[in-house]
Parts: structure tokens; C-alpha cells; sequence
């Protein structure tokens, strides 16, 4: 077993985290040299930046400090918070009345949950809300909706498991007009994205709306869990195909994983990310902070 | 398919290389290069990428490969063997115990419950009697939702609300002595591994059930940080194993690499779709040979013979050689292809089938199909030779087609029959690539 315990041993030593490990760099070297960006870059492919983004970044980062003639290292985080932070810049978000929010993701991102928060939000905001329980799929997902529903005081449509999501939505349409409701959030069935079939039927929900909701605005939210990987770039592009993404709910932020891989998304797709998952509780959802974001990438 | 994009790749590094003559010390290093960005892409943990390239390099030098004839084979070799070894080398079991009881644990989202049912029916299908225990109590509707799993497999699910998990699990082992339940399944809530809380519940909940078998349930899209949950779930719990969900998007699953590495605890099963009989034993040789497109043909083959039966296949075979092959013979052949799983399916696991399964074989056009030719007479089917205009045009009334689209199988299955002949007979050449099959 050498092999795992070289790397226990290893991962025990950086294991604490992005930050410490970028603090150690910027201490340790005084100078900003070659070895100092090797550094920068181990540790940036250890938030999920992805290779090709972070050696985006580090050119920018390379590049401005020959500009501005940065010796010092410790100025280099300062900057190189700003060059994130404006990777990931966007306008802000705004929700005019009626808005239809779709929500889509792979399975297990915490959809759901992200769901009853922002029915939280909103409801805070004074805006009437409704959710369409378009998850058909997974057992008990319109249960857990419901359950959401009542902590948020929000009416949740719903069919029985196995319905057709688009009839859902249909339905939840209609009673969203009859409401006279600000925002119409809908809950769709986790899907890989790979799956065709599955993605045609997020089109035929995208079609129901056209039909039936032809004014409401609209906004299309990808989940993404911070915890993943390199495959969200996959994830974020194919949705955004079949339909047309606005918008990037970041979950699960509360762990070790930074979710740096947005910053990937971003770069790829331009989409930008609009909220934030921060832990299990119904306020436990925050709009997006570009340079809050990135400097908890580096700090 | 999980580490799809890997093979790619490394076919594209190798590609280069097996088509040069002998290799230069550089040309590895500018392999190993390529190696390195290619499992990084594929999430690899950074910290395990370089050791993996670093113990490679110094295999690649030590066994002379730069006087080999074919360095390039060697290469591939070298890398497939080190991915095996390091995926686990043979296959890892589950222990069994008397009962057996299986502790399933991960982060939030990970797929836990689905995967559970799951593996009940993987057991109850080999004759066993498992139980399902709920001890998620914080998730809404986490219970209800093992319920509606569970019965789908048919097993018995047990729970007590909002309970203690390890009071749950007390009582739940009762109620398993009463009903002779012989493996016990206990679901627990997603945790973050950093919840000292919940981990703490986690702890208690061990060493009440001493289970024979804790499992980590782990994303396969999971990115540079599944090391530090993997790390500390191994570390305070204390994992025998991992179960690797989701493999069926196409992400590479470069965190299979880094738990197995960082924790040297095996993967023992995988899930490899929605529905629940989609779980499949983990391989590490052929998950190395598919990482690097040698295709999962193993897999392919368990799985045509489960759905195969061996006389049928001894028949057809003789048919083919003796060129007697019928529309009846074909139409039996859809039938078992479809119990094999679908097209895309078998299609990903064959070498250099990555690329076609991603073209999404119409799996209506294979209806049709079968549409035309239950719309034949019987004689007909058996010999094709006498569907005549007329004929042709009462088929397509039949089944509600086109009569071109009987003209086409009916031509595409003749070009079957004696491609097949090809195949089987003896002098018949090998050929390369895959016949046109007719749907």
C-alpha cells in the first residue's frame, strides 16, 4: 500500500484547504516567480477551476503583474480576486411580474430543496409564488415539494407520481394566472444530461409554456453542486442547448468543495451563476457575489 | 459512459505514439504530459495525478520500453495495468455475515436511497431476504421515498418516523430475527462530511449495527473534492467500500480513481441508470481497459449470455453457416436484444463504440421493424424470397409502413445473412467494423 499511504500522507498536509494552501504560497514566496505560479495553479485545479480556466486565469494574472510590475506576492491575491471576480461578473437579477423560472439539473443537486428556498425568498420579497411539482419521476419528489410547500406557506400543484410533467405544468400555469402570481417555479425530474430522450421532454415543458404562458418572463436555472467536477462544463452545455440556460443555482456550498468549476461554466457558456446554497435551512439560499465568491475561492 | 473522454484521449496520445517507429525518452515525457492534463480533465485529484504519473514514468523507464519493438503497445499496456492496480486490481466482494448487514452512508445527493433498493433486489434476485432500513429522518419525504423503492424491488422496508437512527436500527433488527431478513440494508441521511453533528450520529449509529459492510456512496461527477469527503468519512467512520452512482452520464469518474487512491478501499458496485435493476458489480480491469477504448467487452458478453439461452445461440450459429438464417430467427434476435438492455447500452460497451452510442440508436425504428415482420406471414418469414409486390404491399399495409421501408429490410436483412455467412464461415475474411444492422 505505498502508493495510498504516500498519498494520505500528502493529502493529509493539504488537505485543509484552498485557502491554506494559497496563504502558504503567498507567504512563502516573496517573490513572484515561475514557481510561485506553478503553485497558483495546483491550487486553483484543486478548487475545480479546470485546467484550461485556470490557465486563463493565471495568464491574466501573469500578464497584470508584469503590467503593473507586482513584485510583492502578497499584492497577487488582492488581484487575483479582482480577475476572478470579474470572470463571473453579470447584471444583476431581476423578476418582473408573471416570471416562469424552470428549474433543471442532473440527479441529486438539490433541485428540490434549492426550490422551496427560493420559494422562501421570494415569498419574503412580498411576491406570490407557486410551485409546479414537475418532478414525476423520482418517488416521493412532489411529497418532499409539498413538505417544502407548507414550510414556505406555498401552494405546490401536483399529480400523481408518474403523470405527465408537461400536464403539470400546464396546470400550474393556469393556476398561476388565476392567482394573479408573481413567479411560477418548476421542478423538474433530475436527468443526465446525456439521456435524449429525457432532455426532449424539458423541451415539450419549454413548449407548453411558449403556448399557454406566452407573456410570463423567463428564467432557466441549472443546479449545480459544488462538489462537482469538470463534468458541469458537460452539463451546463448541454442543457443550454436544449434549454436555453439564464441562470446557474449553486448548491452545497457549505462543504469543502469550492465549486470552482462555475468559473469554467462561466468562461464556456457565459452563463452566470444567480444563487448560492449555503446549507440546509430555508434561508439558507443566497444571491450570487461575484467577488464574495472569489475570494472564498482564495481565502 | 464514465471515463469515456479518457479513452479518447489516451487513444489520441497513443495514437501518436504507435505511429512512430521508437520511442525517445522525451516522447514518453510527452505522453505522460498529455496522460496528466487527460486525468486532471477527468477529475482526478490533483495530488493523486501526479503520483499516478510520477510511479509511471519511473515503470515506463525501468522496463526498457525504449529498446521494445512496440513501445507504443507497451505504453498502453503499462498505463492500463497501472489503472487496474490502481482501481483495485481484482474484484472486491461484499462480506457476508450472518446477517448481513450493509451501512450505507454519503454526502447529500449522492444517490443513497435509490441505491439501496437497488441493491436489495441485486440480492433478492441471488435468493436472499433483504431488509430495508429508513434512519434518514431529516430529509422531507426520505422515507416515503425507500418505501415506493422498496416495493417496487418487492422487499420489505422498515421504519419508525422521526425516530433515533440507532433505536431504529434496534428495533429493526427485531423485526428481521421475526421475518428470517438475512441481509439488512440501512439507509442514512446525506451528511456533509464536515457536520461534526451529523458525522457524530453517523458514529453512533456503527457501532450500534457493527455492520458487516459500510459503504461510502459516492457521485461519479464528483470533482477534486471527493478526496476530502472520502478522507474523512474513511478516517472517522471507517468505510469498507464504495459504491460509484451515476456512471451512466458521461462524465470521466476521475473520483473513482482519487477515493480508491486516497483511502485504498475498494469500489464494490456501480449504478449505471435510473432504474433499479441498473447496478452492476465494479470490474477494475475492465473499467481500466474501457478508460482506455479497449470497449467493456466483458461486461457485454456476461450480459448476452444472461439474456441468451446457450441452445438457442448453438442453433442459430449453425443456422448462419449453413446460410438458413430466417426472419423468425431475426425476429427472436430483436427480442433477446431487448432483454439485453438498450442499443446505446451494448453499444457503449463495445471497442470503439463510444462514439456510436452517442448516436442514440431509434429504438422506435427497431419496433418498426419488428412491426414489418409480424405483419408476415409465417411462411413468409421463412423464406423472404417469395414476398412479391402484392405482398410487399400488404406487409406495409399491416404494419402501418411504407412499402419502401419493407423493400429496405428486406434487402438490409439479406445483406445481414451473408455478411453474417462472412463471419462464420471458414476462409470468410474478418471484417472490420460493424455490419449495417437493419433497424
Amino acid at each position: 500500500m505505498g502508493f495510498f499511504d504516500k498519498i494520505k500522507e500528502r493529502m493529509n498536509k493539504t488537505r485543509d484547504n484552498i485557502s491554506a494552501r494559497l496563504n502558504n504560497v503567498i507567504k512563502n514566496f516573496r517573490k513572484v516567480d515561475e514557481e510561485f505560479f506553478e503553485e497558483l495553479e495546483e491550487a486553483l485545479i484543486l478548487s475545480d477551476l479546470g485546467v484550461a480556466t485556470t490557465d486563463k486565469v493565471v495568464e491574466t494574472l501573469r500578464d497584470t503583474v508584469k503590467e503593473r510590475k507586482i513584485a510583492d506576492t502578497a499584492e497577487i491575491k488582492e488581484l487575483l480576486i479582482e480577475i476572478l471576480a470579474d470572470y463571473m461578473q453579470a447584471s444583476p437579477l431581476e423578476i418582473k411580474k408573471p416570471t416562469v423560472m424552470l428549474v433543471v439539473g442532473v440527479n441529486g443537486v438539490g433541485k428540490t430543496t434549492a426550490i422551496g428556498k427560493l420559494s422562501a425568498y421570494y415569498g419574503q420579497q412580498g411576491k406570490k409564488v407557486i410551485i409546479a411539482a414537475a418532478d414525476t419521476f423520482r418517488a416521493a419528489a412532489a411529497e418532499q415539494l409539498s413538505v417544502w410547500g407548507q414550510r414556505t406557506d406555498t401552494r405546490v400543484i401536483k399529480y400523481a407520481e408518474g403523470a405527465d410533467p408537461a400536464a403539470v405544468v400546464f396546470d400550474a400555469i393556469d393556476a398561476a394566472k388565476h392567482a394573479d402570481a408573481d413567479l411560477l417555479i418548476i421542478d423538474t425530474a433530475g436527468r443526465l444530461h446525456n439521456k435524449k430522450n429525457l432532455m426532449s421532454e424539458l423541451e415539450k415543458i419549454n413548449r407548453v409554456i411558449d403556448k399557454s404562458y406566452a407573456d410570463a418572463n423567463r428564467e432557466t436555472f441549472l443546479v449545480i453542486d459544488a462538489t462537482t467536477g469538470q463534468n458541469a462544463i458537460s452539463q451546463a452545455e448541454v442543457f443550454n442547448e436544449s434549454v436555453k440556460l439564464t441562470g446557474i443555482i449553486l448548491t452545497k456550498l457549505d462543504g469543502t468543495a469550492k465549486g470552482g468549476v462555475v468559473c469554467a461554466v462561466k468562461d464556456m457558456t457565459s452563463v452566470p451563476v444567480r444563487f448560492i446554497g449555503v446549507g440546509e435551512g430555508v434561508d439558507d439560499l443566497q444571491p450570487f457575489d461575484a467577488k464574495e465568491f472569489a475570494r472564498a475561492i482564495i481565502e | 459512459m464514465a471515463f469515456e473522454g479518457i479513452a479518447e484521449k489516451l487513444q489520441n496520445v497513443f495514437k501518436k505514439l504507435t505511429s512512430r517507429g521508437k520511442l525517445t525518452e522525451a516522447d514518453i515525457k510527452a505522453a505522460m504530459r498529455e496522460v496528466k492534463l487527460v486525468l486532471l480533465e477527468a477529475d482526478v485529484n490533483f495530488i493523486v495525478v501526479k503520483k499516478f504519473i510520477k510511479d509511471l514514468s519511473e515503470k515506463a523507464v525501468g522496463e526498457h520500453i525504449l529498446e521494445s519493438l512496440t513501445p507504443g503497445q507497451q505504453v498502453v499496456k503499462l498505463v492500463r495495468d497501472e489503472l487496474t492496480e490502481l482501481l483495485g486490481g481484482t474484484q472486491a466482494e461484499v462480506k457476508s455475515g450472518n446477517p448481513t448487514v450493509i451501512l450505507m452512508m454519503g454526502l447529500q445527493g449522492a444517490g443513497k436511497t435509490t441505491f439501496c433498493a437497488k441493491l436489495a433486489g441485486y440480492y433478492k434476485k441471488q435468493g436472499r431476504k433483504p431488509l430495508l432500513v429508513a434512519c434518514d429522518i431529516y430529509r422531507p419525504a426520505a422515507i416515503k421515498q425507500l418505501h415506493v423503492v422498496g416495493e417496487q424491488v418487492g422487499v420489505d422496508v422498515f421504519d419508525e418516523g422521526q425516530e433515533n437512527p440507532s433505536k431504529i436500527y434496534k428495533n429493526a433488527m427485531q423485526f428481521a430475527t421475526r421475518n428470517a431478513c438475512d441481509i439488512i440494508i440501512v439507509d442514512t441521511a446525506g451528511r456533509l462530511h464536515i457536520d461534526d453533528e451529523m458525522m457524530g450520529e453517523l458514529k453512533e449509529l456503527k457501532q450500534t449495527a457493527n455492520p458487516t459492510e459500510t459503504l461510502l456512496v459516492l457521485d461519479a461527477m464528483t470533482g477534486q473534492d471527493a478526496v476530502n469527503a472520502a478522507t474523512t468519512f474513511n478516517d472517522n467512520i471507517g468505510i469498507d467500500g464504495v459504491i460509484l452512482t451515476k456512471i451512466d452520464g458521461d462524465t470521466r469518474g476521475g473520483a473513482a480513481m482519487s477515493v480508491r487512491a486516497v483511502t485504498g478501499k475498494p469500489i464494490k458496485f456501480v449504478g449505471t441508470g435510473e432504474k433499479l435493476d441498473n447496478i452492476e458489480p465494479f470490474y477494475p480491469d475492465r473499467m481500466a481497459s474501457r478508460i482506455l477504448g479497449m470497449g467493456d467487452v466483458l461486461t457485454l458478453i456476461e450480459k448476452a449470455e444472461t439474456a441468451f439461452e446457450e441452445k438457442k445461440q448453438i442453433e442459430l450459429q449453425q443456422k448462419i453457416s449453413k446460410d438458413q438464417l430466417t426472419l423468425e430467427d431475426f425476429l427472436e434476435q430483436l427480442e433477446q436484444l431487448k432483454d439485453m438492455g438498450s442499443m446505446s447500452d451494448i453499444l457503449s460497451m463495445m471497442p470503439g463504440g463510444n462514439k456510436l452510442a452517442n448516436m442514440q440508436v431509434d429504438e422506435k425504428q427497431m419496433e418498426r421493424t419488428k412491426a414489418i415482420v409480424l405483419s408476415m406471414t409465417l411462411e413468409e418469414r421463412r423464406d423472404p424470397h417469395i414476398i412479391n409486390g402484392p405482398r410487399r404491399k400488404r406487409i406495409a399495409a399491416g404494419s402501418g409502413t411504407q412499402i419502401q421501408d419493407v423493400n429496405r429490410l428486406l434487402n438490409q436483412f439479406d445483406q445481414m445473412r451473408k455478411m453474417l455467412k462472412q463471419f462464420t464461415g471458414k476462409g470468410g475474411k474478418k471484417r472490420r467494423g460493424m455490419f449495417k444492422m437493419p433497424f
